[in-house]
Order: C-alpha cells, then structure tokens, then sequence
C-alpha cells in the first residue's frame, strides 16, 4: 500500500517483538511448567483413586468443557450440548466397538470404532452447529440445549441402537504391545496426552488465521463480512473443531467408565459442562481444567464435607452451587480471573499487561 | 455470438459502480427511492445531504449489509444485486463505518491482519502465519500508513477516538481495494487528524474510487471531484463541487441551513 508514509513515525523493525506476541507465552511462565511437571509424575504421587477419579476425570471433563470455551470465548456461541457430543461419541465407540451387549455392538476393533465414532461425533455437532449459528445469544443456548434434552429422551427410549435407560455395558478397553491401555497407569496417561493435544491445539488455533478470525466474529461479525470473510461458515467450523475435541473427551470416557447410559448424557450434566467452563474461566483454554478439578473436587469430597459438619450429605449439590455463585460473583472472568487479579495486586507495577494479548 | 457481445459489453461497460432504480424499503418507509448514479474507475465523489436522506442506507445497499428491495447493482460491470457482502468485498470493495466498527478484544495489529486475511486465501488457516509471511508485511505497511505503529500490540479496546478512526480507515484499505465506501471517516476527529485524513484520501493512488459521506465540506470537497446530493432517500442533484455549492436550490436545503 502506498498510502502516506509519515516521516516522524520512527521505523522499528516490524518483527523485533513478534515472537514473543505470536509464540507461546505459557514457556516463560514457570507455574507452567511446574504444573506441566506434577501432571507427567502424578502417578509416583497419587494412588490408583486419585489418579483416575480425581485427575482423569478431571481432564476428561476439562476436555468437553475446552471444547464449550473454544466456542464461547473465542467465538462467542455458548453451546449446552458439547456433553451430548462427547456422550454421542462414546455411545458410537461402544456400539461400533465391542461390549457386553453382543445384540448391539458390532464388535470393531477399537481403531477402527474410534476413528468411526469421532467422524460421526464431529458430523453430528457440525449439523447441530448449523443450526445453532442461524441463531445468537440466548437462542443459540436454547437450540442446543434442546438438542441435547432430544438427545437424552431419546437415549432412554432407544432400545435398538442405545439401549434404553440400561445404556450399553462392559465396554471393552484396549488391549496392545502387551499393555491394558484401560489398566490406571497406562490410561492416566493416555487421558493426560489427549487433553494435552486438546489443549496446545486450542491456544495455537486462536492465533492461527482461523482463531483470529473466530474471535473478529465474535466481537464484531457484520465488520468481519464487511471484510470479505463468510460469517457463518467460519461459525460452523468452529462448532466442527469443538466437536472434534467434545468427541475425543467422548472417547475416553466410556473407556474409563466402561459403560455409557442415558445418565452420563442427562440435560443436568450438560449445564455442568457450563458451570465448569464459567467458573474456570472462559477466557483461556487453562479455564476449563481448572474449573474440571473445582468441580471433580467439590463433587468427591463435599459430601464427607458436609457430613462431618453435620449437614445430609445430599446437599452437596449446594455446596458447588454456592461455589458457582461465589466465584460469578466475584470475578467474571472465573478462577484464573481472580488469580490474574491477585497476581497483578501483588506486582503494582503495570509493566506486563494481564493475559495473552487477543486472549479475550 | 450473443455472449460473446454480452460479455463484451460487461468487460467494456466502464463503471466501477452502477446503480439503477435503486429502492430500500423498511416498512411502510422509503429509505431509498429509485436511486440511479454510476462512477467511473478512479472517480472521486461526496455524497451530502441531510441525516435522514440515505446515504448511509445507500452504502448499506452497494455493500449487501441490506439488499435492495428493488433495483440493481453492478460492480465493475458485475451484477451484485444479490452477492452476500463478503462475496463483494472479495472482489474489491471496501466500506468504513460510520461508528467504528472494529474488534475491541484483539490488537491493531490483528485488527489489520484479519482485514488483509479477509480478502485473500486461507482465511481458514490452522497454522500461524510465520516471520515472512507476506501478508504480515502487509499489515505492518498498512499499519505504518495510519501512523499506528507506535499502538500496533495495543487492544483497541484502549485506543483512543482518533486512533480507532484510523484504524477503521485501515482496514478499508487492505488487499486491493478498487473502489471504497467512506462513512463519515472524520466523524469526532481534531483539525490536525483531518489533515491526516485528507493526506490519506488524496495520496490513495489514483486507480482507487471512492464514495465519500462528509458534513465537514472542508474535508469533503478537498478530496472529490463530483458531489451527489441526497435529500428524502432520492437523488438530488449531482455536479461539480463549485457548482453544488453555489447552487441555490442545494443552498437552501443543506448548506444554507449551516452545517453540522
């Protein structure tokens, strides 16, 4: 372009800072690397227990609700049925792969159930995605939030394909090299790799050209028509890629639970995939994780909790919801928000500006 | 034969915009009434008139932010009446909004970026563009040409007015832009910024056209060469600059009422 080159605009060399801009801000940061080091060695910390129902599971749930903040924070679609994704994956690994109902399951071998699953996964979320985008704000979350409810009803009225309300059981794991990939170890780190894979793949997206555009879509999508991109094509893509992501989630949990029924796909779990996504905050994709292992943590141990302090340990319910509010409350960028908050108090000096630049 | 002479035509018809019966309607109200102008390649025009007369209405009908009710459109002799905005943009329009309408959450840079990305491939890209990417080098000129360097890893949501005027200056002139749509581009600048703005208008080279909407007629008959004058969503009057302003009739109605 050769507009008008002011004199007085002293030229700096236009890349000098960009590799600190584009690259990777997380490998200067220590925390997390000291993070990324306890996960590799948790299994010569934790025990059996803690490794599969508090960490896994963790990771697992981070998995689908990265998927919700990919859509919401970067794109600006809340979607409710990223749990439904994920729950339509695993029912597919259980029904092409093999089980303990012979009836249904076709028996595949699992690399080829899963691969089978994740294309049909990622095909049933980018379909639910067109629909959605035809829509904004509050009616996105109703239409998906309704697609997840069919979903669930018709789960439990199934009985050809899913079961009906049994669900599908003794899904079999796999088994290769001579390792039981579903034994703690071994799946602890599968689960650890996955949402590894998930997570880097997100943070490099959102500065790709892709990402950066999801977000021009998201703050502003009549300017990103008025600059030559396809609005609702870029959307649907998105919802193509968190479908992908929802379904590796899938993946992983009917081979840690071994079995998958209409309870692991009911509405409320959906809105608990919101809840995780909000209270970690939607801002990063390090959000959804943390706020996978407040949830996992309130909902192991806040029924002990309460019944020590005297309280039916029923109310736990109550406890996560209290949670929820407290941190909305507070901060509306979720726990990562309060932390970046309490960082910046302890270091007055404003020299580095909070968060990933174009982050949100 | 005949298509041949059809396509003959199209490649000879020599505007770069032309409208012909141009009619928005929004409701029961006329926006816009049969609205006929053509401009050649390169040609340079103010649309005045007062708020209300359309000329806003007007860009949102040649950018496809809202189709005609009626009427067609053509683009360097393509019939867009029917495009999808960003299928026009593609093909070299470009238009700057009255308000800005930028991206609060991303930096200048990016800004600018993802308008250079808008009108080239790969706007699905999964990999980050690298040091050398051209299109980089193309932000970075065009960021220089705005005078933004200095704020380039900026959020703009920080920016101040003037810098986010510019900014929205800059992304109307990324790619190849051949013909551009400007909204009131010196709405809320300081005298010294309209300078800025008219180096910037008058220094774009000379294949670019562009429509301009200016209440400030220091600014706006600076940097054209023809005026439209609007009034009550129809085309008014159209001529030389000299001859708009010493036009009793176009006196009356707008220049003589002071302007804003």
């Amino acid at each position: 372009m050769s507009v008008t080159h002011d004199a007085r605009v002293h030229a700096r060399p236009a890349t000098a800072q960009r590799p600190a801009v584009r690259g990777w801000p997380d490998i200067n940061n220590p925390a997390a690397w000291i993070v990324a080091a306890i996960l590799l060695i948790m299994p010569l910390i934790a025990n059996g227990f803690f490794l599969i129902e508090i960490f896994a599971t963790t990771l697992i749930l981070g998995t689908i609700a990265l998927s919700l903040m990919f859509l919401a924070g970067y794109g600006g679609m809340v979607s409710l049925m990223q749990l439904t994704i994920a729950g339509f994956c695993a029912y597919m690994v259980a029904v092409f792969g093999a089980s303990g109902n012979a009836n249904i399951s076709l028996g595949w071998p699992w690399w080829l159930a899963v691969p089978m699953a994740l294309t049909l996964a990622t095909i049933f979320g980018t379909l639910g995605g067109a629909l959605a985008v035809r829509t904004e704000g509050i009616y996105t979350i109703m239409i998906t939030l309704a697609i997840g409810a069919a979903f669930y009803y018709f789960t439990n009225q199934n009985w050809a394909i899913f079961n009906g309300h049994t669900g599908i059981n003794n899904v079999s794991t796999p088994h290769f090299w001579g390792v039981n990939w579903r034994s703690d170890i071994p799946f602890y780190y599968i689960v650890l790799a996955v949402a590894a894979l998930c997570y880097f793949a997100v943070d490099y997206i959102a500065r790709a050209p892709f990402g950066l555009a999801l977000q021009g879509v998201r703050d502003n999508p009549r300017r990103m028509a008025a600059l030559g991109f396809n609005v609702n094509a870029h959307r649907v893509a998105a919802y193509a890629v968190a479908s992908f992501i929802a379904g590796l989630a899938g993946v992983l949990q009917v081979w840690n639970y071994r079995q998958i029924s209409p309870g692991t796909v009911s509405v409320g779990a959906c809105i608990d995939v919101l809840i995780i996504a909000i209270v970690g905050g939607i801002a990063r994709p390090v959000g959804p994780y943390i706020g996978a292992l407040v949830f996992v943590l309130l909902r192991t141990f806040a029924l002990d909790f309460l019944v020590k302090i005297g309280l039916d340990g029923n109310r736990f319910r109550l406890l996560i919801g209290l949670g929820f509010l407290a941190i909305v409350f507070w901060s509306s960028d979720g726990v990562i928000g309060l932390w970046q908050r309490w960082r910046q108090s302890q270091r007055p000096r404003t020299d580095r500006p909070s968060g990933g630049p174009g982050h949100g | 034969m005949d298509s041949v002479a059809q396509r003959l035509s199209v490649v000879g018809a020599g505007a770069a915009l032309e409208l012909r019966g141009v009619t928005r309607l929004f409701g029961a109200l006329a926006a816009l009434t049969d609205v006929t102008i053509t401009v050649r390649p390169g040609e340079r025009r103010a649309v005045l008139g007062s708020n209300g007369a359309g000329k806003t209405t007007l860009f949102n009908c040649i950018t496809g932010d809202f189709p005609p009710s009626s009427g067609t459109i053509r683009f360097f002799g393509e019939d867009v009446t029917h495009f999808p905005p960003y299928e026009r943009i593609r093909r070299g329009l470009r238009r700057t909004y009255q308000i800005s309408a930028l991206f609060p959450g991303l930096t200048v840079q990016d800004n600018v970026y993802l308008a250079c990305r808008g009108v080239s491939r790969g706007r699905f890209s999964f990999l980050r563009p690298g040091q050398n990417d051209a299109l980089m080098h193309a932000t970075d000129s065009l960021v220089q040409a705005v005078h933004l360097s200095a704020v380039k890893d900026q959020r703009v949501a920080e920016l101040a007015h003037g810098q986010q005027r510019q900014l929205e200056i800059a992304l109307a002139l990324a790619g190849a832009p051949r013909f551009v749509l400007f909204d009131e581009p010196a709405a809320g600048l300081s005298p010294t910024e309209r300078a800025e703005l008219v180096e910037i208008l008058t220094s774009l080279p000379a294949h670019i056209g562009y429509i301009i909407i200016e209440h400030d007629m220091d600014v706006a008959l600076r940097v054209v060469e023809s005026v439209t004058m609007m009034h009550n969503g129809r085309i008014f009057k159209e001529g030389l600059p000299e001859e708009i302003q010493s036009d009793p009739e176009v006196q009356e109605l707008y220049l003589g009422g002071g302007h804003e």
